[in-house]
């Protein structure tokens, strides 16, 4: 068993569990923040061949340290191609992209997103950024993974603005709409645990716990009642290896933290 | 064809395909000629109260910023602002009391470094309107139609959700497989703006990394101008005829602007300047702060070179360039915010 880390940060653990979820010589699309670290990290650990694709064109690059955004130089580094959107996105629509990874604001209980307004569309109380590429990775991915915080007001039955898609109101609801069979949200992961989407109901389903998270801790943080199967894993804690490559990616700790 | 739902955003920059065809018949030169002017001169020329504008690039890399501050300088008014993942510019644009409407994919944040606040406090108010959301690829997909002088493309995203109920889109039956899909209408721009590594003086344009959207964005939009880090001869480009991103038939001008990317960064010569974009981000928290960096920055300099000098001069730039080559780190004041977990 590989050493493991005696104390490490609710941020370092996000990175570590979502890293491992990405397997070798599967692709995926990443976002801005922790999704680039996780994947920078798969790529350094058990996944040196996982093809990374960002979304303004940065195909297959070995990534040197933790862009700042998507469309950051460092995103196209040693890359194998150095593209288009046209080029990535249609990838993604036609079925070459395995995994999307995703960051969101707001999430329901059918893992619809919410990244563009809080409040009133027309008026909003808050507005946020809007999908990005989020809405096209969330509509192409077969596996798509979403990272985020969790607590009652991100958590939520309904979200005020569906940015991106998730099984909207349910079973068959994807495929009705029109979006491509066989995609959909695979697995979010909070700093409480890690969930995946029930077969039937289509609803958000506990996975996992993080180490020393209790049941009473991810219901209590959650707006809408999670469903709960009889048997609950436990993450494992980032490793010392793991937790010495976060922060090589990420030096200056601008999204692992110091 | 049966309309199955229909976005209820704004259709920006729309036009009948055989509308924007005599258009370009009767308005972009097929002729080798010189389209050298200064940035004042271009702007003057080619960007109008009221137009729909778009900029090359992606959020703070590549973006024509001399152009966008020259935007400021000359008080255009009302324009409506493609948010294509437009960031910095769209942001500065708002704060600078220059743009009325949006259209958002990707807006009012500026990535890791936090919300805008002057984008937000402008839609916040009211005083700023989003018009239609959209997504990255739906946007870029407008510009695909756009350049394709075709009416709409077909695509397989934004279905089923709000984004498309604001947009601009329609969802109709697929003739040959019978299930939904999304119609994305083209869009034309009416000046889309470019900052390039390099460019001769007819306006055939080379650009080094990703093309993010600029080769349908620069085919699509009515009138083009760009800057160029130099511009370099007809043989050059002859020598090297598949790096042209963008042909000279669709430029109408050329400005010779070195650096004239920053603060945003210009892949493989010089990186985001943090500590600029941090003074925007802190000062642009409150409309005086706001007024004060336009001041300083746009109003108080006589042009691009001087705002350079202002900002650090050959200096700060030799610290960006090393800084893109992993010369030296990375520093930004938002990093003291970012705290473990």
């Amino acid at each position: 068993m590989p050493e493991q880390a005696t104390t490490y940060t609710p941020t370092e653990l996000l990175a570590c569990v979502a890293a491992r979820l990405l397997e070798d010589k599967k692709s995926v699309f990443v976002g801005t923040g922790l999704p680039m670290i996780a994947a920078m990290l798969a790529q350094r650990t058990h996944a040196p061949n996982l093809l990374i694709i960002f979304e303004a064109g940065g195909v297959g690059p070995q990534v040197p340290v933790l862009p700042i955004s998507v469309g950051d130089a460092r995103t196209f580094y040693r890359a194998v191609a150095a593209s288009s959107m046209h080029d990535v996105m249609s990838a993604g629509q036609a079925g070459y992209v395995d995994y999307g990874f995703l960051g969101a604001a707001m999430i329901d209980m059918y893992g619809n997103i919410n990244t563009t307004v809080i409040g009133d569309w027309g008026l909003p109380k808050v507005r946020l950024p809007g999908s990005g590429g989020a809405n096209d990775i969330g509509s192409f991915c077969p596996r798509t993974i979403i990272i985020m915080r969790q607590d009652q007001r991100r958590f939520v039955e309904k979200v005020d603005f569906i940015t991106t898609p998730g099984y909207l109101d349910g079973p068959g609801a994807r495929e009705r709409a029109g979006l491509p069979t066989g995609t959909g949200p695979y697995r979010v992961i909070t700093q409480l645990g890690v969930y995946g989407f029930d077969a039937q109901t289509k609803r958000v389903k506990l996975f996992a716990l993080h180490p020393g998270i209790t049941l009473e801790d991810v219901q209590a943080n959650s707006s809408f009642a999670i469903l709960v199967p009889e048997k609950v894993e436990v993450t494992r804690p980032p490793t010392v290896e793991e937790q010495r490559l976060l922060h090589e990616i990420d030096p200056t700790g601008m999204a692992i933290g110091k | 064809m049966e309309i199955i739902a229909e976005g209820q955003g704004e259709l920006i920059g729309w036009h009948d395909p055989d509308e924007n065809r005599q258009w370009i018949v009767e308005h972009k030169s097929r002729d080798l000629r010189d389209k050298r002017l200064s940035v004042p001169e271009a702007v003057a020329q080619f960007v109008h109260d009221g137009d729909f504008l778009a900029c090359g690039g992606f959020g703070h890399v590549r973006v024509p910023m001399a152009l966008v501050y020259e935007i400021i300088r000359q008080r255009k008014r009302h324009l409506i602002m493609a948010g294509k993942t437009a960031v910095h510019d769209v942001d500065i644009l708002i704060g600078g009391g220059c743009v009325d409407r949006v259209e958002a994919a990707y807006t009012f944040g500026h990535e890791l470094r936090g919300l805008s606040p002057a984008g937000r406090r402008a839609v916040e108010t009211g005083q700023v309107k989003v018009v239609a959301e959209i997504s990255n690829a739906g946007y870029q997909w407008r510009f695909l139609a756009g350049m394709m002088g075709i009416p709409f493309i077909p695509s397989r995203n934004m279905l089923g959700t709000d984004t498309l109920q604001h947009s601009s889109c329609k969802v109709v039956q697929d003739p040959w497989s019978g299930k939904p899909v999304c119609l994305i209408p083209a869009a034309y721009p009416d000046v889309a703006m470019f900052h390039v590594p390099r460019c001769d003086l007819y306006g055939n344009a080379q650009i080094d990394g990703i093309l993010v959207e600029d080769f349908e964005l620069a085919r699509a939009a009515r009138r083009v101008i760009i800057t160029t880090e130099e511009v370099i001869s007809n043989e050059a480009i002859r020598a090297e005829p598949w790096r042209t991103a963008i042909p000279f038939y669709v430029v109408d001008a050329v400005c010779e602007v070195p650096y004239g990317a920053h603060p945003t960064q210009m892949p493989y010569l010089y990186f985001f300047d943090e500590e600029h974009i941090g003074e925007w981000l802190e000062l642009s928290k409150t409309p005086e702060g706001t007024a004060a960096y336009f001041q300083k920055y746009v109003f108080g300099v006589s042009d691009f070179a001087a705002y350079l000098e202002l900002v650090g001069g050959g200096q700060k730039i030799n610290y960006l360039q090393r800084v893109m080559h992993f010369q030296e780190p990375m520093q930004a004041p938002w990093l003291k915010n970012k705290g473990g977990g």
